[in-house]
């Protein structure tokens, strides 16, 4: 007891340099717990981009690819479905719902979505979280717009403001369809995922802006007012991809064959999850990068810890006189200075997952907002205490360098008190 | 209070060996720095006495009193302690020994400076368990060790104290001396313990320290390059007398 006593106040009495490498350890630690944290956060929030679909429809081509445009708004579709095609997937019986997706336009830089108001109760996220509206409605006049909360933040649009879709998809588009302004009749919540970079018309709008269009240019001479667009036939011809909600999961696979074997046109149809998968198996490698990195950090806090403990052996060589004067054993000695590197290396573990947590339960709603990274606060998984438990191994083990180091010195020094 | 130590001097087996310590044939020579090394051929020690070791610094006095210790073990002789040939034992029962048995002051820098002065003299009780129970035989170990610290001088209030730091040298090396009575060792070893310390604090020292020891039935061995010290000791002995320093191979 009154040598560990004394051990802890010889620690508190260099507290200074002993604070400082606790420190080290415990940024590392939680540096290391924190890009755990935000991995599987990342993970699940990518995984949690759409759920409650089904299946996604599109005419054929890659699984990547449909889902990057899609639900991503990433990248062209390279073809259409047909409004004939369309309508027959969506008589069938199995399907529960469908909903219609025509992207090509922007707003900008935004894309913009042509689809029907039920995307908005059967679009759902995070694992069956829904769409919810932070002020305004779903569209219901043909010029009506809802847009994403990202979009509203960055051009910083109300309610009722008139915007204008551009034609094609870039930041800066010099084709618009300024003759049919839109105006915001809704405005989304925070969802992290690509919702909220969208803006949002029906579809009969997506076809309104385009009847004095053809091969992507304005007809010249050609047009035709917001009041003479209203009374025409606005259904439109085709469509880039539709969500599809099945009324039995357990008919998930063959529904997936009857569509990717449909005879009319050649068309895909691709389970959001299994794609999300593969899309992640792409960009996952850089968590691995991630990981290396903290775990250098770990490793030099731990280095850190050695040297600290190292270059205090000498003005401590007294110290150890003095113990093995009293009858200390070599190995006292020893398990004294190991026994200091584990007592650092477990504060300065215990502090970093204090930190982590102060830091999570400070800015979790912080990233979710601005992010929409959902970072979870649960305890440490067992991988987790797995891997701090090996940290705290490495620390003790890593004692063992400056323990015997000081164990050799004191069997040299004898009962010679050095100083 | 001369009545705690006369009964643990009985049990001490003072008896059973006339001469407390008795070194013969001793060769020692440093593992690995080949150069330095010591022999003895004889010495013997009888139990109570008060003996001065004169040796100036570098003629092997530490290495003397590192093997008497059982710090280091010498490659050949034998040095009886207690009847106790410690050269036969292990290095960690060796350690366990000189625990027991031992009191042992330094020149200086005797004590663990931000260990608390009660904590300081409790140390050597928690290696000795045989000294921990003489020790708490009539008091608590803090009240024994408090009671020590006022003998040599040491005001309560000092001994509560933070840490030992804060004490003059002159405290320090009277803690020390404490430290090395409390549990009544039967030998008290010091080097050059006055050696700090002004002429008028050095009398008072070993006052104390005669004092002590002598209460407690212990042997002190006081090594000093100070001549002038000889008229208080029983027996003078210079280490030339009883060792041979070699530079080269172990005799």
């Amino acid at each position: 007891m009154i040598v560990l006593r004394l051990a802890l106040q010889s620690l508190m009495n260099r507290w200074v340099t002993a604070l400082l490498t606790v420190l080290a350890i415990a940024f590392s630690i939680a540096l290391l717990l924190g890009v755990e944290k935000v991995r599987t956060g990342a993970r699940q929030s990518f995984a949690d981009t759409i759920s409650g679909t089904d299946l996604i429809v599109g005419a054929r081509s890659g699984s990547l690819n449909l889902l990057l445009y899609s639900v991503f708004r990433i990248g062209n579709a390279t073809n259409n479905i047909t409004w004939a095609s369309y309508k027959d997937l969506a008589g069938r019986p199995e399907i529960a719902w469908i909903v219609p997706l025509s992207l090509g336009d922007s707003h900008r830089g935004f894309r913009v979505l042509g689809t029907t108001p039920d995307y908005f109760t059967h679009y759902k996220y995070r694992r069956g979280h829904g769409l919810e509206f932070a002020a305004g409605k779903p569209f219901a006049d043909l010029f009506d717009a809802v847009i994403g909360a990202d979009v509203a933040a960055a051009l910083g649009y109300k309610i009722g403001d008139p915007i204008v879709i551009g034609h094609g998809l870039g930041t800066v588009s010099f084709v618009a369809h300024d003759d049919k302004p839109f105006r915001v009749s809704g405005i989304l919540k925070k969802t992290g995922t690509p919702v909220d970079r969208t803006v949002f018309v029906s579809l009969e709008a997506i076809e309104a802006i385009h009847v004095d269009w053809q091969s992507g240019a304005r007809v010249p001479g050609q047009s035709v007012s917001a009041d003479e667009v209203r009374r025409m036939n606005l259904e439109p011809k085709a469509i880039t991809a539709a969500l599809i909600g099945l009324k039995s999961k357990l008919a998930t696979f063959r529904q997936q064959r009857a569509i990717n074997e449909y005879r009319d046109e050649p068309l895909s149809a691709i389970l959001p999850g299994a794609a999300l998968q593969e899309l992640w198996g792409l960009v996952g490698t850089a968590e691995t990068a991630l990981q290396a990195v903290s775990a250098m950090v770990v490793a030099t806090a731990l280095l850190g810890m050695v040297t600290m403990v190292l270059t205090t052996l000498n003005e401590r060589r007294r110290e150890m006189a003095i113990l093995r004067s009293v009858g200390a054993r070599p190995r006292t000695i020893l398990g004294l200075l190991m026994a200091e590197a584990g007592v650092l290396t477990v504060l300065g573990i215990l502090l970093g997952i204090a930190l982590l947590y102060g830091a999570l339960l400070i800015a979790q709603p912080y990233v979710d907002r601005v992010y929409g990274l959902h970072l979870a606060i649960d305890p440490p998984g067992l991988n987790e205490w797995l891997t701090l438990g090996a940290i705290a191994l490495a620390g003790c083990v890593a004692g063992l360098l400056p323990a015997l180091r000081a164990y050799r010195l004191s069997l040299a020094d004898g009962m010679t008190v050095r100083t | 209070m001369a009545g705690v130590f006369s009964e643990v001097s009985q049990a001490v087996p003072t008896d059973a060996a006339p001469d407390i310590v008795r070194l013969a044939n001793v060769r020692f020579a440093w593992p690995g720095r080949g150069a330095f090394t010591l022999a003895v051929d004889g010495f013997a020690l009888p139990a109570r006495q008060r003996l001065l070791l004169i040796g100036p610094s570098g003629s092997g006095k530490s290495t003397f009193l590192s093997l008497l210790c059982g710090i280091l073990a010498p490659q050949s002789g034998s040095i009886e302690v207690l009847g106790t040939d410690i050269t036969k034992l292990g290095a960690s029962a060796r350690d366990g020994f000189r625990a027991e048995h031992f009191g042992i002051i330094f020149q200086m820098f005797n004590l663990l400076p931000y260990g608390t002065v009660i904590d300081n003299v409790l140390l050597p009780l928690r290696f000795a368990p045989g000294r921990r129970k003489r020790a708490t035989a009539k008091l608590s170990a803090e009240d024994e060790a408090a009671r020590l610290l006022d003998r040599l001088g040491i005001e309560a209030s000092l001994a509560r104290g933070r840490s030992a730091a804060n004490l003059s040298v002159g405290q320090q090396q009277r803690v020390a001396a404490a430290r090395a009575l409390i549990g009544a060792p039967e030998l008290i070893v010091a080097d050059e313990p006055t050696s700090a310390l002004d002429r008028n604090r050095q009398a008072a020292f070993l006052d104390l320290l005669f004092n002590e020891a002598g209460a407690a039935g212990a042997t002190l061995i006081m090594v000093s390059h100070d001549e002038s010290l000889a008229g208080r000791f029983d027996r003078v002995v210079r280490l030339d007398e009883i060792a041979r320093v070699g530079e080269g191979a172990p005799a």
